[in-house]
Parts: C-alpha cells; sequence; structure tokens
C-alpha cells in the first residue's frame, strides 16, 4: 500500500511516478538516497527515472552504492516489489538486483517517442494486470539492454522496430522470483486519457496492492 | 604518493555506437585507412598507501568497471 519513491540527486521522474501510484489507488513517499532504512510501513520501492549523479561514470553506477540500496536489497531479498523505470532500471542493473546493463542507444541519440511493448512474461505481479500490447513513452540516450536474453527474465519487448537497439529488443527484464522489475520506456506517462495512453497502469497497481 | 591510470574500454562484442560515430566521421574526412574507432574512459588516481596496484583493481571491480560490458587494465606510474 505505501510505496516508498527513492529520491536521489539528479532524478526526474519522482512526481510523475508518485502521481502514477496515486493514480491506481496507492500511497507514495518520497525517500532521499541518503536514508539508511525504507519508511516504516513500506510494501513496494519504485526508482523513478532521470539522470541520477549526471549520469556519471555510467548512468545509474554511482547512485547504485548509495545507503538506500542496502535497504532496497534487504526488501527485495524478502520478496518486496522493487520496480526500476528508465534511470531506475539503470540503479537496478548497476545494483546487480537485475541481469544486464544499459548502453548507449545505437543511434547515439536522445530518443523521445511514443513506443508499443508487447508483454513477453505475463507471469510477474507487474506484467499480470496489462494488456498484451501497451503504448508507452521511451525518453533516454542509454536504454539499449545488453545482456544474455536466455539467462534472463524477458518481461517486456520493443514491438515493430527496436528503436534503441537492444540485444533481442528487450525492454524490461526481471529477476528470477519476479517480485524485481525494471524497463526502459515510461509507464508513468501512460496511466491517463489525457497523456494518450492508460496503458502503464496495470504496473503501478501491482505496486499500490503490495 | 602515487599515480594510477585506469583505462576501461567496452569489451569485444559489445557495441560501441560512440566508436561507429567517429569512424564514420574520420572517414568522411578522408581517412581511408582507419577500419575500426573503440572509444573508452581513462581514469587517474592519486593513491596514498600499500599496493596501490591492487587496491585500484578493487575500486574496478566495486565501481569504475561494470565487467558485463567493460574491461579495464591498471598501470602504476609511480
Amino acid at each position: 500500500m505505501s510505496v516508498a519513491v527513492l529520491r536521489f540527486p539528479g532524478s526526474l521522474d519522482h512526481e510523475s511516478a508518485a502521481r502514477a501510484v496515486t493514480a491506481a489507488g496507492g500511497e507514495a513517499r518520497y525517500v532521499w538516497h541518503a536514508e539508511e532504512e525504507l519508511p516504516a510501513g513500506t510494501t513496494a520501492v519504485l526508482l523513478p527515472g532521470g539522470f541520477s549523479y549526471g549520469d556519471h561514470l555510467r548512468p545509474g553506477a554511482i547512485a547504485s552504492r548509495a545507503p538506500v540500496m542496502d535497504a532496497v536489497r534487504r526488501h527485495a531479498a524478502e520478496g518486496g516489489l522493487v520496480l526500476g523505470i528508465c534511470n531506475g532500471f539503470q540503479v537496478l542493473c548497476e545494483a546487480g538486483l537485475l541481469p544486464g546493463a544499459l548502453r548507449p542507444n545505437a543511434t547515439l541519440s536522445f530518443v523521445c517517442r511514443q513506443v508499443e511493448l508487447d508483454v513477453a512474461d505475463p507471469g510477474t505481479p507487474f506484467t499480470r494486470d496489462l494488456p498484451a500490447r501497451l503504448s508507452v513513452p521511451v525518453k533516454n540516450h542509454d536504454g539499449a539492454w545488453f545482456g544474455d536474453p536466455s539467462d534472463a527474465r524477458v518481461v517486456l519487448r520493443y514491438a515493430g522496430e527496436n528503436v534503441l537497439g537492444s540485444v533481442d529488443a528487450v525492454a524490461g527484464v526481471a529477476n528470477r522470483e519476479g517480485n524485481v522489475m525494471g524497463l526502459m520506456p515510461h509507464p508513468e506517462e501512460a496511466v491517463d486519457p489525457l497523456l494518450g495512453s492508460v496503458d502503464g497502469l496495470g504496473i503501478f497497481a501491482a505496486l499500490a496492492r503490495a | 604518493m602515487t599515480r594510477v591510470v585506469v583505462t576501461v574500454m567496452p569489451k569485444e562484442g559489445v557495441l560501441d555506437p560512440q566508436g561507429q560515430a567517429v569512424r564514420g566521421a574520420l572517414g568522411r574526412l578522408g581517412f581511408g585507412d582507419v577500419t575500426d574507432v573503440r572509444i573508452g574512459r581513462r581514469i587517474e588516481l592519486q593513491l596514498t598507501g600499500d599496493d596501490p596496484e591492487g587496491q585500484a583493481r578493487r575500486m574496478c571491480d566495486e565501481l569504475l568497471a561494470n565487467a558485463l560490458i567493460e574491461d579495464y587494465s591498471v598501470a602504476v606510474e609511480g
């Protein structure tokens, strides 16, 4: 019910992420990266998009070593839900909580556009309530997933054009247990008809239910 | 004080779009002999204490390089 929305220096999308949690019926609380514990009663963790630490070294690399991440690791190890969006996905990969790494887009450009995604694995809490194909935006420069798809639980793939140049068109992956998931596209920007799509709501419903 | 230079490079087989873009630009400038360009990162560390090379290697393993996509080398410059 209570979703901890992490904030690192350079996080940008925490407000839209928190709004999406609220729209799905949950309660969102911001948690600063220097905290060593999650607030009492935290049932799910959300790492939002942005450019933590200015993307220095590698996107997500420095944030993945922040004090709060030990608490996130404990939460995940206990089976708690953890969702990373865009920079949050990069942080989770750098933290070793998700397989793979995010590389610069094949086009070497910032890609900002609406994309279609296919749900490759509806068996996780996050993807259970999603339509088989969803329309959400991407906006990033380093979103090309690199890794071994046979060794990862791929949950989302780009339908049609592989816009960022990911291995196997991967848009999102989960851990083996399915309680930690990351994706480069932004479902929090697809939760209201005014945004052109409500296809992302199901992901936040999972967090709100936790 | 010891100076240690760490070089981090994208692994073979990992797409290096930056290197590809520079290779294309060099070709357009008439440098037709360039068959490949790969771009990495040089990190200069000033270290005190024993075993600067071992320290630098541990830093690479823990933060400076991502073993999935990057290789590193460490040179102690004294």
